[in-house]
């Protein structure tokens, strides 16, 4: 051990906890964020492409809202992220960190492809549809309660067994298609081209229409449920401590349990939309990697609904616009992975100032040591 | 633990002879395909362990690896480009220390982050993953057009050097085919697992890097650098599991780079530490074990298209499995470090 003799360099800065800001100063503060983001994309942006990133700006603005096709499709994969944000927001606010989403939307749609499959016309349209979203949820609520329920019993580590789950649904589709296109191509089809059963409605001429009001309506619904609910108070609680939860009698493992049905449903039901509602057919990346973007969006927004409307369509927006410069400028289209993934340590690592103080140390050195 | 992946490996032994492996050339063969799989996961895994031995839960590792092997393709390939007789040790050298430069710079992003502004690791880890994969797939695909070519990137003078295994291999028959026919990187992966053992359970500074783990408040009263030991512990970490990255586009595809190429051994390699419980030379057979599941659905004879998609689950669900039965035993010595994932603020009680 060193002598205590050693002088002590009082450090420069002195870091406290905020107890409380204002609402104006932290909206100050993550604009800063954004801000410092759009430049630091923009310095990327230049030294890759060479072009004045005002034109490629454009050039994004243009690749979302040039043609109502393109504009309905930012609208759809907003949509589709939003559901599954909101799908894991009540898990997290449990401090359940559920990285399965990806595998619990694919089963989902894997669930809704068998429907669409093996009934093909047997039985009407709409009691095909129904049939889809129900075994939807149903396969989404067991890919997402399994592991709960041995995080609830055995407190086996749910990041880990919800991960590795991901890998699982992806292997069982690429079974499914292995049995189902027997050449081999390891590629289905669109199913029910002809008598497009099982695919849901066109509204007004728009076939992404329904699938928006759906995810809208749930939006409200989990708004609702995680705000004025008991049942959504007691997740909040076990979230901040599950200490606390069992001595004011909440049942944890009842909760984490419910919890996770809802999770796993809501994912289902964003599987359901993916295939009934948009691609009409099942493969490995029908998710896209949205499990894991959704689990950022929950986080950027602070699991609030109304924020993650708005920050899903933000980060879509960036995905549809850089891989428009992508094929603008010949790139590689994963610039939008590195943009998104730039403003994320942004806006997260702005965070710190809002919780956080820091004070510069002042002239104290009369203090008696 | 040790006994009972030794028992693993003679049950999936014993199912493999079941399955039909008359010929022994088929299992030997086997056996170099398991190790040559596992070692990106043993490196993975082994940086991770030390990360995660500090506290820190990277669950950016998977875009760290990325980043090791981007990086290495990336300074090769500058480097194959500026001359026209490339050196031997500059060969190694190059591709080596550029890589550790990319993961090494990750892990700052992850550590300023999460121990300096505390940010949710959670969180952070997967924006690093995007960011890591991103970057990668971005360099990998656009390397060649910044240079005005076409094609895809393929170093062949320079992968050589990794892939050169020692001379007397294959005057060794079966065994030297089997157990000594690796690139450099290979042994090294086992030596390092065998060094972060070490330095974890018999030295000074391992002591401390596990109290701060543990708890970081202790570790901080003793007079410990908490916040240095982290940032060292994540940044070394993770420079060790970008050599993973490395050896499988310096090795195992001999230079060459496919977009998504890695997939996602960098989500295995992270189960693995579960897997290993912590201990870098239960990783070591762990990883072998498998890269041995990856591999076995092709030294299996006769499977249709789908039952390999079954078989090609294994892991994920072995994986599943462990981690079940590790909650239920719940042995003391076998439980994560007591402050894995939380960040350490010195004036909150």
């Amino acid at each position: 051990m060193k002598t205590s003799e050693k002088h002590v360099k009082e450090p420069l800065f002195h870091i406290t906890k905020r107890a409380d800001i204002s609402i104006l100063k932290s909206i100050l503060i993550y604009a800063v964020a954004v801000v410092a983001a759009l430049v630091i994309c923009a310095l990327v942006i230049i030294s890759v492409t060479k072009y004045n990133p005002i034109e490629v700006y454009k050039e994004m603005i243009k690749g979302n809202f040039e043609t109502k096709r393109k504009f309905f499709n930012l609208l759809q994969d907003t949509a589709m992220l939003l559901c599954i944000s909101l799908a894991v927001t009540p898990a997290f606010k449990m401090k359940f960190w559920n990285l399965g989403a990806e595998g619990q939307v694919l089963v989902g749609g894997l669930a809704s492809a068998a429907c669409m499959f093996y009934f093909k016309s047997d039985i009407p349209s709409w009691a095909l549809i129904l049939l889809m979203l129900v075994t939807s949820i149903l396969c989404g609520i067991i890919w997402g309660v399994l592991p709960a329920v041995f995080k609830a019993i055995w407190n086996t580590n749910e990041s880990l067994f919800t991960l590795m789950m991901n890998y699982v649904a992806i292997q069982l589709i690429s079974y499914f298609i292995a049995v189902w296109v027997p050449t081999g191509s390891q590629v289905l089809g669109v199913l029910n081209q002809k008598t497009k059963f099982g695919w849901l409605p066109d509204l007004f001429g728009q076939k992404y229409l329904l699938n928006i009001i759906i995810v809208l309506t749930l939006t409200v619904i989990v708004f609702i449920y995680m705000r004025f609910s008991k049942q959504g108070y007691e997740i909040s609680v076990v979230g901040e401590s599950e200490n606390t939860a069992r001595y004011v009698g909440i049942n944890v493992k009842k909760v984490i349990i419910r919890t996770m049905i809802i999770s796993g449903a809501i994912c289902g039901i964003a599987g359901f939309l993916l295939v009934s509602g948009a691609s009409h057919s099942i493969h490995k990346g029908l998710a896209g990697g949205m499990g894991f973007t959704a689990i950022m969006v929950a986080w950027l927004s602070k699991f609030n609904p109304g924020v993650m409307v708005f920050v899903s369509m933000f980060l879509m927006f960036l995905q549809h616009g850089a891989s428009s410069i992508a094929t603008k400028f010949n790139l590689d289209k994963s610039v939008s992975d590195i943009l998104i993934g730039i403003i994320i340590f942004c806006i997260i690592g702005s965070d710190f100032f809002i919780n956080y103080k820091i004070n510069k140390r002042a002239k104290a050195k009369e203090v008696t040591q | 633990m040790i006994v009972t992946l030794l028992l693993c490996i003679v049950v999936t032994q014993l199912i493999l002879f079941v399955l039909g492996f008359s010929s022994n050339n088929t299992f030997y063969e086997f056996i170099n395909a398991a190790i040559i799989q596992g070692v990106p996961l043993l490196f993975g895994a082994t940086g991770e362990i030390i990360t995660e031995k500090s506290g820190n839960l990277n669950l950016g590792i998977p875009g760290i690896m990325y980043i090791g092997g981007i990086s290495g393709i990336v300074g090769g390939y500058l480097y194959e480009n500026s001359t026209a007789a490339p050196i031997g040790a500059l060969c190694i050298i190059i591709p080596l220390l550029s890589s550790f430069l990319g993961s090494a710079l990750m892990a700052l992003i992850y550590c300023f982050l999460t121990v300096t502004l505390r940010v949710n690791q959670n969180v952070t880890g997967l924006a690093l993953t995007t960011f890591g994969v991103g970057i990668g797939n971005f360099l990998g695909g656009s390397l060649l057009k910044f240079f005005g070519r076409t094609g895809s990137i393929s170093l062949n003078k320079i992968a050589p050097y990794f892939k050169a295994k020692l001379p007397f291999a294959d005057s060794l028959g079966n065994f030297g085919k089997t157990y000594l026919s690796f690139g450099f990187l290979a042994y090294l992966a086992i030596i390092i697992a065998i060094c972060a053992s070490f330095f974890l359970n018999r030295t000074r500074a391992g002591l401390s890097l596990r109290a701060v783990g543990e708890n970081p408040a202790t570790a901080d009263a003793t007079g410990i650098n908490v916040t240095r030991y982290k940032y060292l512990s994540t940044i070394i970490g993770s420079m060790i599991a970008g050599l993973g990255g490395l050896y499988f586009v310096m090795d195992y595809t001999g230079g060459a780079w496919t977009n998504n190429g890695f997939g996602d051994r960098g989500w295995l390699a992270i189960a693995l530490v579960i897997f290993a419980i912590w201990r870098p030379t239960s990783a070591i057979f762990s990883s072998f074990l498998f890269g041995g599941l990856y591999m076995l659905c092709i030294y299996i004879p006769g499977l249709s298209s789908s039952t390999t998609e079954l078989i090609n689950m294994l892991p994920y669900v072995v994986t599943i499995l462990i981690l079940i039965v590790i909650s239920m035993r719940n042995k003391r010595e076998n439980q994560p470090p007591a402050s894995l994932g939380l960040s350490y603020f010195r004036e909150e009680r």
